[in-house]
């Protein structure tokens, strides 16, 4: 039932979420487009998890896990980024640069 | 009925995401990106994943939006003319996205007779009922446990260990998340 239209859905909210990845500077923002990725491929799982059990929906689980603990700790390091340069701006974050 | 509603979830998901990712202001960004996952909470529940459907609204909606408004709301960010960049970027960036989507778009023809045959690597032969059993599996599982009960089971027998893992990976992105926002190290 609606597999199509799901994988659809899915492949273009995972485009829109790597073309704000590509245009965005803010680095929140940027974070954000990765958990609009993470929901795209969530989808996937849900979708196909109708036909093939319910392992879909647990790796689902999993992701959701995953995303929270990434996202507390990346903006825990964009918070302490932003107290080192008092900006978010990728322009900005070059500290690695040699 | 369920089409209708799929497809206006659909077009509301597309919408506010590409909003998400055009907003000037990171306040207004992240309420869009809130819209979609509304959107996808209730394509979830379409596609027979309620559970999932209620975690996404609770974990992602609720907990970590909320953790992205308060970073905002922390760091005092406003609107910014630089931040989106500028169109050299923009173009290669939809040129990319397009080779990235059009082949992906393919998977849209996918019925599940398609997906069967596929299985079962006999072209035309897919008896989605035959070659995939998992699907009716889960929903008698479904019926016959309850829409938690269901998803418990292979979470906790089959899947225990992943699940134990992930409570340590939570532990440590919690200890993490504490000594990289001190202030001093």
């Amino acid at each position: 039932m609606l597999l199509g239209p799901s994988l659809t859905l899915s492949a273009i909210l995972f485009a829109i979420g790597v073309f704000g990845v590509l245009i965005r500077r803010n680095a929140i923002v940027l974070f954000m487009c990765i958990e609009l990725m993470l929901n795209a491929v969530n989808l996937t799982f849900v979708a196909l998890a109708q036909y093939h059990g319910l392992s879909g929906q647990v790796l689902v689980f999993f992701v959701m896990t995953v995303a929270a603990a990434e996202a507390a700790v990346g903006l825990a390091i964009i918070l302490s980024v932003f107290r080192h340069k008092q900006s978010v701006d990728l322009k900005y974050i070059n500290l690695l640069r040699g | 009925m369920t089409e209708v509603v799929f497809y206006i979830l659909a077009g509301f998901a597309v919408l506010s995401a590409i909003a998400c990712i055009l907003q000037r202001n990171p306040v207004a960004s992240a309420m869009w990106l809130v819209g979609t996952m509304f959107a996808l909470a209730g394509i979830y529940v379409l596609l027979n994943a309620q559970f999932i459907g209620a975690i996404q609204v609770l974990v992602y909606a609720g907990a970590i939006m909320v953790l992205f408004l308060f970073v905002i709301m922390l760091l005092n960010l406003t609107n910014d003319a630089g931040d989106l960049r500028g169109w050299p970027t923009r173009l290669i960036g939809a040129g990319l996205v397009v080779a990235i989507v059009v082949p992906l778009l393919t998977l849209g023809r996918y019925t599940p007779h398609r997906l069967a045959s596929e299985v079962t690597a006999a072209a035309g032969f897919g008896d989605p009922a035959v070659a995939l059993p998992g699907g009716q599996a889960a929903l008698a599982a479904t019926v016959d446990k309850g829409v938690v009960g269901a998803m418990a089971v292979p979470l906790f027998q089959q899947y225990l260990v992943p699940f134990e893992i992930t409570s340590i990976l939570l532990l440590t992105a919690a200890v993490g998340a504490v000594v990289l926002a001190k202030r001093k190290l």
